[in-house]
C-alpha cells in the first residue's frame, strides 16, 4: 500500500496509523494507472509542500496561528507561510476558534468559494466541538455540522507544536491522493444544498408566513 | 475538551475533597456554613453597589442632574437584568473623572410585554450601545434612542436570551442544512415619547438609496477578527461607519449563570485572550472582595507581576499586528520574536501559553517557578535593548508617520463620553489609568508614571504603547526582587458562595478598565455576571474617529484603538 512519507517524522511515530490506512484505502480503492500514479506522485508531492492557508480567525485560536507563522515556529518550513486572504485563492481553510450561528453562514460561504481541491482543519476545543461553550445558546457545537473536516487538532489553544503536527497529517493525506480522475474533480459535498433544495425551502418559509 | 476547563473542573474537586475530612471531624462547626444559603461575611463587602432606585419616569431627570450638577461625565457600565416577578430593569454607574466619585442607579419596570426606559445616550454617546446591548439581551425598549437596533444577535432572533424565562435554543433551532444569510436592514426605529405618554414609532434610515456602502468583514485579515463594518464612502472618504458585532457571540455571561464561581473563572481568559491574566484577576478580585477574603502579600505581587507581564505581551502584539496591518511584515517578526520570551515565562510557571488559568479565588493556582525571577530579569534587559529596535525600524518610517499623525483624532471630550479608557482615552489626554486612581494588587507600592498624550491620534496611540512597555518593565524591576513570603492560596471554603448583594471590581486591563458586575442572590453560582468590556466602547467611537478620513486610514485606526473582538461581544 501506498504510504506518504514525511521527511520530519517516521511513518511509525505518528499516532493513531490505523485511521490513516483506512483513509488510504479508501483513497487508493480504485487503483490507477502506473504512469498516472506516477504524475500524481510528483503532483501531490507539490501540492502538499504549498499548500496555501486562508487568514481565517475568530478567536484566541488565530493568535497562535499568528504565533505559528513568526519567527520560532516557522510554518514556512512546511511551505504553508504564504497565507491568503482571499479564498478563492487558498487550498486549506483552519477553523481558529469559535464559529458562533451568526458566523456559521459566513464560515459555510468561504468554505464554497474556495476552489477544489480544498481542505478543512478544525483548531482547537471550539471548532471541533463547542469547546467549554458548548452549552451557549449561540455556539455551534463542532464546525463538522456545516463543513466536512479533514483534521482535527485538539487544545485550547493547541500548542504550536501540534498545530504544526496537524498540518503534517494534512500533508500526509494529501499525498496519497489521486489527483487525476478524483481530487481534481468535482466531489460531492455531504453539506451543499442544491438549487432546487433551497428554492424549495424559501417557498415553504414564504408559504408559512 | 480544553486542558484549561479540566483543570478548573479539578479544582472544584479538589475544593470540595477535603470538605467531606472536614465535615467528618468537625461536623458541629462545618454544618452550618454549608446549610446557610448566605454566609454574612465578617465586615461589609468593599466593592459592594447600593444603587439608588428611580422610577422610569424620573430616570432621565435624575441622570441629566448627576450629569450636569454633579459632573458625572462618564458612564462606566451598563447592566440590564432580570428579576422576573420583581420585574426587570437597568443598574447605571457613572464616575466623575475629576475627583473619580461614583454613583449608582437602578431602574426597575414591572411590564415584562413592553418595558421601556427613557434612553439616556443624549447625555453620554457610549450609552448608545450599551443600551443596543440591553434590549438585545432583555428586550427593553430605549424610548427616543435613534437606533433600536440588536446589537450581537441577528436581526432575525427570536426572543431576549438574557430574559430567564426564555428558552432561545428552542425558539432559534439552527439547522446546518438550511442556513441563511443574515439579513442585513437599512432602516432602524425610534420609539418617540410624547408629552402626552404615548409612543410613536419612528423610521430612520441608516444608510439612504444612493449611499456608497462597502462591506469589511466578517472575513477580513485587518479587523482583527470577526468583526463587519458596513461604511459609507464619498469617494475615498468615509462619511459613516455602522460596525455590525455579534460574530463571536458566545453568550458567556448567560452560561456563566449556571455555573459555580469556580467554573466562572474559565470563560475570562478567553475574553479577551491578551489580557488573560487581568480579566481573571478582576473577576478573582469581586469574589474575594464579595466574600471578604484578603489574600497574602505574596499572591498580591505575583498577581500584578503577571498582570504586567501580560500588559507587555499584548503591547508587543499590538505593535506587531499594527506593523502587519500597515504592510511592515518584518516588525511582525521582531514583535513575535519578543512576545515569545513572554510566553516561555508564563508557560514555566502556569502551564499555558495565551489561556493561562493562573489566578484562583484566593490566591493562584501554582506558586511561581524557582527560574521564574531569573527569567523574567534577563527579559527585562532584552526588552529594554529591544524596544529601541522597534523605534528605529518602525516608528520613524516616514510611511508610518504620514498615514498616523493626525489621523483619527479624538478628543478628550469624546473619549470621556464614549468611555474608551486605557491607552486610547490616555493619547487624548485623559487621566484613566486605574493603577494610580484607585490602586489595587500591589500597585500602591510600586513608583510608576501614568503615560498620557494630548495628541489623540493614531500615532499618540500607539505612542502610548510602546512607552507603556517601558513603565510595566519598571514596575516588574521594582517588584521582582521584593516578593513576599507566604501563602499563594488561601483555604476557601468547599462551596464558594457569594453574600446577598451587587459588586463590582476592575482593574486596569491591558485596553482599559475591565470590570466584573456580579449580583448574587446567595447561591453558588451568580445571579447575573457582567463584564465591563473594554473593547465595546474602541468600537462604538470608531464612527466618530473615522468620520472625514480616508478609507485606508480605518485601518489604521482600527488597529491603534486596539480592540480585541472576543471581548466585545463576550
Amino acid at each position: 500500500m501506498k504510504r506518504a512519507k514525511i521527511k520530519s517524522i517516521p511513518y511509525e511515530e505518528f499516532k493513531d496509523n490505523e485511521t490513516y490506512e483506512e483513509l488510504v484505502e479508501q483513497l487508493n480503492a480504485g487503483g490507477a494507472n502506473v504512469i498516472v500514479r506516477k504524475l500524481d506522485d510528483l503532483i501531490d508531492w507539490g501540492r502538499s509542500n504549498s499548500l496555501w492557508p486562508l487568514t481565517f480567525a475568530t478567536s484566541c485560536c488565530g493568535i497562535e496561528f499568528m504565533a505559528v507563522c513568526a519567527a520560532r515556529y516557522d510554518i514556512a518550513r512546511f511551505g504553508f507561510e504564504v497565507t491568503r486572504n482571499s479564498p478563492r485563492q487558498a487550498d486549506v481553510i483552519l477553523v481558529c476558534g469559535t464559529i458562533t450561528t451568526k458566523m456559521a453562514p459566513v464560515l459555510r460561504r468561504l468554505y464554497d468559494q474556495m476552489a477544489d481541491p480544498k481542505y478543512v482543519v478544525a483548531i482547537g476545543g471550539c471548532s471541533i466541538s463547542g469547546g467549554p461553550f458548548t452549552k451557549s445558546y449561540h455556539v455551534l457545537n463542532g464546525v463538522d455540522k456545516i463543513i466536512p473536516v479533514d483534521v482535527y487538532v485538539p487544545g485550547c489553544p493547541p500548542r504550536p507544536e501540534s498545530f504544526l503536527y496537524g498540518m503534517m497529517q494534512l500533508q500526509r493525506i494529501v499525498k496519497v491522493e489521486n489527483f487525476f480522475g478524483t481530487t481534481n474533480r468535482k466531489q460531492k459535498d455531504p453539506f451543499k444544498v442544491t438549487a432546487e433544495e433551497k428554492e424549495e425551502t424559501i417557498y415553504n418559509q414564504e408559504e408559512e408566513a | 475538551m480544553s486542558e484549561e476547563l479540566k483543570a478548573t473542573a479539578n479544582n472544584g474537586t479538589e475544593a470540595q475533597k477535603p470538605a467531606a475530612p472536614a465535615a467528618a471531624a468537625k461536623p458541629a462547626a462545618a454544618r452550618p456554613a454549608v446549610a446557610r444559603p448566605a454566609a454574612a461575611p465578617a465586615k461589609p463587602a468593599v466593592n459592594e453597589l447600593k444603587p439608588k432606585t428611580v422610577a422610569a419616569a424620573d430616570l432621565h431627570a435624575e441622570m441629566k442632574r448627576l450629569h450636569d450638577e454633579e459632573g458625572m461625565d462618564f458612564l462606566l457600565n451598563l447592566t440590564g437584568e432580570d428579576w422576573l416577578e420583581d420585574g426587570i430593569g437597568v443598574v447605571y454607574q457613572v464616575e466623575n473623572t475629576e475627583n473619580h466619585k461614583q454613583a449608582c442607579v437602578k431602574c426597575v419596570v414591572s411590564d415584562r410585554e413592553n418595558p421601556m426606559i427613557p434612553s439616556v445616550c443624549d447625555l453620554w454617546d457610549i450609552a448608545n450601545v450599551y443600551e443596543r446591548e440591553v434590549y438585545d439581551y432583555y428586550g427593553i425598549i430605549f424610548t427616543n434612542h435613534p437606533d433600536m437596533r440588536r446589537l450581537f444577535m441577528r436581526e432575525d432572533w427570536v426572543g431576549y436570551p438574557f430574559r430567564k424565562d426564555n428558552d432561545p435554543e428552542k425558539d432559534n433551532p439552527f439547522d446546518p442544512q438550511h442556513m441563511t444569510n443574515e439579513p442585513l436592514a437599512d432602516v432602524t426605529y425610534e420609539y418617540q415619547l410624547e408629552q402626552d405618554g404615548t409612543v410613536k414609532k419612528v423610521e430612520h434610515q441608516i444608510f439612504g438609496e444612493d449611499d456608497y456602502v462597502v462591506n469589511i468583514g466578517p472575513q477580513h485579515p485587518s479587523t482583527h477578527g470577526v468583526l463587519h463594518f458596513r461604511v459609507d464612502l464619498e469617494g475615498e472618504m468615509i462619511r459613516k461607519v455602522d460596525p455590525i458585532l455579534g460574530y463571536i457571540h458566545r453568550g458567556v455571561e448567560k452560561i456563566s449563570e449556571s455555573m459555580t464561581y469556580p467554573q466562572t473563572l474559565a470563560l475570562t481568559d478567553r475574553l479577551d485572550y491578551l489580557g488573560a491574566m487581568q480579566n481573571r484577576h478582576a473577576l478573582c478580585m469581586c469574589i474575594e472582595q464579595a466574600m471578604g477574603v484578603e489574600v497574602s502579600d505574596r499572591v498580591q505581587v505575583i498577581r500584578t507581576i503577571m498582570d504586567e507581564l501580560q500588559r507587555i505581551d499584548s503591547h508587543i502584539l499590538f505593535f506587531g499586528c499594527l506593523c502587519q496591518d500597515l504592510g511592515a511584515t518584518t516588525a511582525f517578526l521582531y514583535a513575535f520574536r519578543d512576545r515569545e520570551k513572554i510566553l516561555d515565562i508564563f508557560e514555566e510557571t502556569c502551564g499555558g501559553r495565551l489561556i493561562l488559568n493562573y489566578n484562583t479565588i484566593g490566591g493562584v493556582m501554582y506558586d511561581i517557578h524557582p527560574n521564574f525571577q531569573k527569567r523574567v530579569k534577563e527579559f527585562i534587559k532584552i526588552m529594554r535593548k529591544n524596544i529601541q529596535e522597534y523605534h528605529d525600524i518602525f516608528t520613524g518610517n516616514v510611511i508610518f508617520q504620514n498615514r498616523s499623525k493626525g489621523v483619527g483624532v479624538l478628543t478628550k471630550e469624546q473619549v470621556i463620553s464614549f468611555g474608551c479608557t486605557g491607552g486610547t482615552g490616555r493619547a487624548s489626554g485623559w487621566h484613566n489609568d486605574l493603577r494610580k486612581i484607585k490602586p489595587y494588587a500591589a500597585y500602591d507600592r510600586v513608583q510608576f508614571n501614568e503615560i498620557v498624550r494630548t495628541e489623540g491620534d493614531s500615532f499618540a496611540r500607539y505612542m502610548i504603547r510602546l512607552d507603556e512597555i517601558k513603565e510595566s518593565l519598571n514596575i516588574i524591576e521594582q517588584l521582582i526582587d521584593n516578593i513576599p513570603e507566604g501563602n499563594y492560596q488561601e483555604k476557601m471554603k468547599p462551596i464558594i458562595k457569594l453574600p446577598v448583594g451587587t459588586f463590582y471590581s476592575e482593574v486596569e486591563g491591558s485596553r482599559g478598565r475591565m470590570g466584573v458586575f456580579i449580583e448574587s442572590k446567595g447561591d453558588k453560582s451568580p445571579y447575573r455576571l457582567h463584564y465591563r468590556s473594554t473593547g465595546l466602547p474602541l468600537v462604538a467611537v470608531m464612527d466618530t474617529a473615522c468620520k472625514g478620513n480616508m478609507l485606508a486610514d480605518l485601518i489604521t485606526i482600527g488597529g491603534t484603538v486596539d480592540y480585541v473582538v472576543p471581548d466585545i461581544d463576550r
